[in-house]
């Protein structure tokens, strides 16, 4: 029998509070009086009535809480009451806590199709019609992944209907078992495009082959006198898919045989690795799930950051969970399983209050989610799964484009630490031998992120999935880090281990086959939660929290023993083989049989070609006759240099202990663009994190666009306290409409400037990703084609080590009196810059980085800063110097005395010198006693001494102008963007 | 070394010595379900002389004989079955259910128990701290820097009349009926109280983040001997956890003195270390 089990608050519900406040800001004409709560637990299994009460009492805070097991307890006085639940198998992590309640209280086991389901019940009072309170639910529900209900209390006098979501799979099996390639070209290429056709003539979804693809497929299975099954098919189309092989990375462009992968991102590393010689710290790079760096002479640090961009499109808290908690487990399954220490994170997504609405669809029936909602449930996604797995979040951004709002990125990354050896072992090395059980750890195979990887490697479209949504479950994943990182790791009880990231399975299984020689897999062990998977299905479900490891034989009884007691679900589903196959069996039969090389390497290699784009390049359009103050004002309230402080203070930046300087700098709290962590406890030296990133240069020039990136993480790492002596970067790169020629100049293009710029500074990337198909096609509000490509968009990640974390610095200005310099050349680069872009001027030069003067600058901050001579510092970022003196001021809540009208460089207006985004540029405070000992260190080096800290007003003397503006004032135009959020 | 016979001697006099001559109080730090705060606590302990071992929860509930060697339990910070449910709940009601007893006879020894956020949450489910703690008032998760002044003489707290500590939750609101709230007061079972002090005048931010009622930072139990508080004193270990410890030591530069090293939450580990001595 179904039980309900309804539990409210007696005590003041703040979460209700909450919710009328937001629905009265979104729907400001509606009568809405008051809303009530009560959290609903749908319990399908076989209870006593003495079980339930008892189960009752556990769910209840009785201090706090009341609960109902008759009936859901709502006001008097309610209109209308909306059901919020989990549509059928979406990872419903509430309910799956209260089974497990219910399951201690019971001492009893659910059976396995036996289960509890989490709702939400919210009752309105007002007086309010049905299409207002649909309104409402549609504001509190994401249709893909939530269902809604809403009755008026007329309605349901005899009680609320009970709903059971439960995942009923049709029992008639339609699926093909092997799949007819000859075919024409035509139909070949529907299968590659729209996916294998069933039975019942349905397609199953993009497979993402190209026809050539399809044609090296069919002739290999000719080869071989037979059609390839579905699940050989499915399993091809995973692996040889952009979004694992990088095939636009990999194969050749234009000149470059040998891709711009190999040539441009790894051929740096190579190259800077060797002109280090015996300074070369790297240590285990672009082979595993993280690249890895010496830490000292006992530690690793690993870092690695990823992208989830279309899921998040359709549901940004579930995506962006997935993006945070899956790059944990590149972390998790680097080497043998380094400890996450620390996530960093960064949303492109369009100015919330872009009000564009756009469908998926002709018909306008799948609206996308306003940009505004985008936004919330990303921020909430890395809350959620930052802050359940107890990792740090010390630093991240939001930058906005009206390009981004087809496709937001959301990148996620990890920074992990691994001591080098244990018990003689080297930790960051793995190999799965033949005899070794293959071990599936974590969480059960369900339809979740079907078709993930394939579809990422599509454009956002009509078709696109809405099983593609996963929502991560980070207590399942922090149960089974424990278990690894804590115990089986340095028992030394697995020969390798990896994640279950895209292609699931078929992914992770097939990658470490490639260690031992082969693997076979039986399908039929492989724990699923519901019945009616198809073998093909639970072969690439892309369900969340599931490693993949290797486990010698007689290693076997122990850890599964830790896993038991650490209540991890640890399954053998084969044995890795020499076989040199990967061989998959379900229910008696092969349906899987196919060679590793083929599986790998069998891919076709495309020659792809680039076209030169021709942009005009031409001056800015300008009426340069601004108020500067007024203007100065403006670019600080906008949502690229704003705060984004609610942001920052929602994800626990303290926990593990490790925090050295925060994501917020100084009294003001402005957001750094960098932080420092000390990793372990009775060590001294310290891990410096930055971010570089300026996608808007992108509109001018892809090369200045990377360059930038790359000079601004170097130099916000540069003023955390790092030296290049031990700073490595990662590369991510979002592109879009990547199959045109023209794009690929200008991916070409953006290559070439990481291997110059990362070369001439002697940081090597040691990890990185892309993602190459941010694009959304659909329809806008009248009906019209609508298609979005977001800027091409590269993030640099820096990781820097350095001796004591005692010499971190800050940005805010510490002391009345102190000098203030400017460091490096200020030229007339206003092109694509955040001021260029609120006048709305096109045109215009993107700064060029000077890699030989920008180096001296930052050796020299790195001199100063030994000797103890910065008091505060801050490089110069988007908006220019006004909008780094205004952050300077606001973080130490001071004034100062600037004079801009005599400093280095070729800008000579004065909004070229306020805004210009000039790159290499250093603004350092020293207190006087220290002047002549920093001017000493800057000999043949640019720079400026522009005036003292004093008062709370910063007045700036520009030529022919000058800007007062109190810090208050600054303060507030700061916090303004987001002061609702 | 003999796990009854320490239970004896500490139940005898107020220095325990342990069997094997070394001075050093054992620590217990539970595990599990995802908290999430042992290692950086456990090191915390360390530092000022204590032994320590973390433990899975069903670790103890298969053999509860092994809190018999413990001198101090810690629950620590975390996400215990990610919250879902109620901060605390699930993870206090398997305490409740299944080690209720063994913690009892735990306190009737002269021991210390601390529980640290969600720990302070999972003490009152089970019943061993009073009150609840809900939904912050504004419901969301913050993680900030917080002023605590201490009004009691527990051994957790001894010599510290106020400090700064880092909070990190979302549900830390410090509930209670009206006629416990005069008991605890009366009491002196009030552990930390947010006020305004350092952080409140540097950030400009209001001194209590949650609603808590009362103020009330942190309660005591048992004499005094159990502290639950939602701030975290192990993320405050070192000087350079402040969050403002560069301008400090801009302050001390110009003063020409030595920057410290060590942060405020130290004492109370140092405090609980020194209970045994």
């Amino acid at each position: 029998m179904i039980r309900r089990i309804a539990v409210s608050s007696k005590v003041g519900d703040a979460r209700a509070r909450h919710y009328l406040g937001t629905l009265k800001t979104i729907f400001p004409d509606i009568s809405l009086s008051a809303v009530a709560t009560a959290a609903v637990y749908t319990i399908d299994t076989r209870l006593s009535l003495k079980e339930i009460e008892r189960a009752a009492g556990r769910l209840t805070n009785l201090l706090t809480e009341t609960y109902s097991t008759q009936s859901i307890p709502h006001p008097q006085d309610y209109a209308y009451a909306i059901e919020i639940g989990y549509l059928p198998g979406v990872t419903d992590n509430v309910g799956k806590t209260a089974r497990e309640t219910i399951e201690d209280s019971t001492r009893r086991k659910f059976r396995a199709d036996e289960a509890v389901y989490s709702s939400t019940f919210l009752f309105l009072s007002g007086t309010l019609t049905r299409e207002e309170v649909e309104n409402c639910a549609h504001e509190l529900h994401n249709q893909l992944i939530e269902r809604v209900n809403i009755y008026s209390a007329a309605e349901v006098q005899e009680g609320f209907p009970i709903i059971v979501p439960k995942v009923k799979l049709e029992s008639v099996r339609k699926s093909v078992d092997e799949v007819d390639l000859d075919v024409s070209d035509e139909e070949l290429s529907r299968i590659g495009k729209e996916g294998i056709k069933d039975a019942d003539g349905s397609r199953r979804g993009p497979l993402a082959l190209s026809l050539s693809a399809m044609k090296v497929i069919r002739a290999h299975f000719k080869n071989l006198d037979r059609n390839p099954t579905d699940v050989e098919l499915e399993a091809l189309a995973q692996t040889w898919s952009e979004h694992c092989k990088h095939t636009i990375f990999a194969d050749p462009l234009d000149e470059v045989g040998d891709g711009i992968y190999h040539r441009y991102i790894k051929g740096a590393t190579q190259k800077i690795r060797k002109q280090k010689g015996k300074k070369d710290f790297c240590v285990s790079v672009f082979k595993d799930n993280s690249g890895a760096i010496a830490f000292d002479d006992t530690y690793l640090v690993t870092h690695k950051v990823e992208t989830h961009n279309a899921p998040s499109a359709l549901d940004p808290f579930g995506g962006s969970v997935t993006a945070i908690v899956g790059v944990n487990r590149d972390c998790l399954g680097f080497g043998l399983g380094a400890k996450p220490i620390a996530n960093v994170y960064g949303f492109c997504v369009a100015d919330p209050h872009d009000e564009r609405t756009l469908f998926r669809d002709k018909e306008k029936t799948q609206t996308l989610l306003p940009a505004r909602r985008i936004l919330e449930g990303v921020v909430r996604g890395i809350n959620a799964g930052g802050n359940q797995s107890g990792i740090p979040t010390p630093l991240g951004f939001v930058a906005t484009d009206p390009s981004f709002r087809g496709k937001p990125l959301v990148f996620g990354g990890t920074i992990g630490l691994l001591p080098r050896t244990v018990l003689g072992r080297k930790m960051y090395e793995k190999r799965a031998r033949p005899g070794d059980y293959i071990v599936m750890l974590g969480g059960r195979v369900g339809l979740d992120g079907i078709h993930g990887a394939t579809f990422s490697s599509e454009s956002l479209s009509k078709g696109s999935p809405a099983t593609a949504v996963q929502i991560g479950d980070p207590i399942t994943q922090k149960k089974f880090s424990d278990a690894i990182v804590r115990e089986a790791r340095d028992k030394g009880l697995y020969n390798s281990i990896t994640d279950n990231g895209a292609g699931g399975l078929s992914g992770s299984v097939g990658e470490m086959a490639r260690e031992a020689g082969g693997c076979m897999v039986d399908l039929d062990t492989v724990p699923l939660k519901y019945s009616g998977l198809e073998p093909w299905q639970i072969w690439i479900s892309e369900s969340q929290e599931r490693m993949t490891l290797a486990v010698p034989k007689g290693k076997w009884p122990a850890f599964k023993k830790i896993m038991d007691r650490h209540d991890v679900e640890a399954t053998r589903i084969g044995m890795f083989t020499k076989s040199g196959k990967c061989i998959v069996r379900y229910r008696g039969k092969t349906v899987m049989d196919m060679s590793l090389k083929f599986l790998h390497d069998g891919r076709p290699i495309i020659h792809q070609r680039t076209k030169l784009t021709n942009t005009v390049r031409s001056d800015l359009t300008v009426s340069r006759e601004v108020d500067l103050k007024k203007t100065l004002l403006d670019i600080l309230a906008r949502p690229n240099v704003g705060s984004t402080a609610f942001i920052s203070e929602q994800y626990d930046f303290e926990v593990q202990g490790t925090s050295v300087t925060k994501p917020l700098h100084g009294r003001g709290r402005v957001n750094a663009d960098s932080a420092v962590l000390q990793p372990l406890p009775d060590s001294s030296r310290g891990i410096i994190l930055a971010h570089g990133y300026c996608p808007w240069y992108s509109a001018i020039d892809t090369y200045a666009m990377a360059a930038t990136a790359i000079d601004t993480a170097v130099r916000n790492a540069i003023c955390a306290g790092a030296s290049r002596e031990h700073l490595a970067i990662l590369d991510n790169f979002c592109w879009s409409i990547s199959e045109s020629s023209e794009r690929l100049y200008e991916l070409k293009r953006a290559a070439e400037a990481c291997y110059d710029i990362a070369v001439a500074y002697g940081t090597p990337f040691i990890s990185g990703k892309d993602s190459m198909h941010n694009d959304f096609r659909g329809f806008g509000e009248n009906g019209q084609f609508v298609h979005i490509s977001a800027l091409p968009t590269l993030l640099v990640s820096a990781l820097g080590i350095i001796p004591d974390v005692a010499r971190a610095m800050t940005i805010d200005w510490k002391c009345t009196g102190d000098v203030l310099y400017l460091v490096g050349e200020t030229n007339d680069e206003l092109g694509a810059s955040e001021y260029a872009a609120m006048l709305g001027l096109s045109g215009g030069h993107a700064p060029k980085v000077n890699v030989k003067r920008n180096a001296k600058v930052y050796d020299a901050i790195v001199k100063a800063n030994a000797q103890g001579l910065v008091a505060s510092i801050l490089g110069v970022g988007r908006g220019g110097l006004g909008v780094a003196l205004a952050k300077q001021s606001i973080a130490g809540q001071m004034g100062a005395r600037v004079d801009l009208s005599r400093i280095p460089g070729k800008a000579r207006q004065s909004d070229a010198i306020l805004f210009s985004e000039s790159q290499g540029r250093i603004l350092v405070s020293v207190r006087s006693t220290c002047e002549k000992a920093f001017e000493k260190l800057l000999k043949g080096i640019p720079h400026a001494r522009i005036g003292e800290a004093s008062g709370t007003d910063l007045s700036i003397e520009l030529p022919g102008a000058r800007v007062d503006v109190p810090c208050p004032s600054l303060t507030d135009a700061y916090r303004s963007y987001f002061k609702e959020w | 070394m003999n796990p009854v016979r320490n239970q004896q001697k500490l139940k005898r006099k107020r220095n325990p010595t342990i069997s094997n001559g070394v001075k050093r109080p054992h620590v217990i730090l539970f595990s599990g379900y995802g908290l999430n705060t042992e290692d950086e606590t456990k090191a915390a302990f360390e530092s000022v002389g204590a032994t320590a071992d973390i433990v899975h929860l069903n670790d103890v509930i298969a053999r509860p004989n092994l809190l018999k060697k413990a001198h101090i339990i810690v629950f620590g910070g975390g996400f215990a079955y990610g919250d879902d449910t109620g901060a605390g709940k699930a993870y206090g009601n398997r305490v409740k259910a299944h080690l209720g007893g063994a913690l009892q006879e735990f306190l009737t020894r002269d021991t210390l128990m601390l529980g640290i956020c969600n720990g302070f949450q999972i003490l009152t489910s089970a019943g061993i701290l009073p009150g609840a703690l809900i939904s912050n008032d504004m419901p969301r998760y913050i993680c900030r820097w917080v002023d605590l002044k201490v009004e009691n003489d527990s051994p957790w707290l001894r010599g510290i009349t106020s400090l700064s500590l880092p909070i990190a939750h979302g549900e830390g609101k410090y509930y209670a009926p009206p006629v416990q709230l005069a008991l605890l007061s009366k009491a002196s079972s009030i552990g930390v109280k947010y006020t305004k002090g350092e952080m409140y005048r540097h950030f400009d931010l209001p001194a209590n983040p949650n609603g808590s009622l009362e103020d009330i930072a942190g309660v005591l139990g048992h004499g005094g001997r159990v502290l639950g508080l939602m701030p975290h004193p192990e993320r405050a270990v070192r000087f350079t956890a402040l969050p403002h410890w560069t301008l400090l030591r801009e302050e001390y530069v110009r003063k020409g003195k030595e920057m410290p090293k060590e942060g405020p939450g130290i004492q109370l580990f140092r405090n609980a270390v020194q209970y045994f001595l």
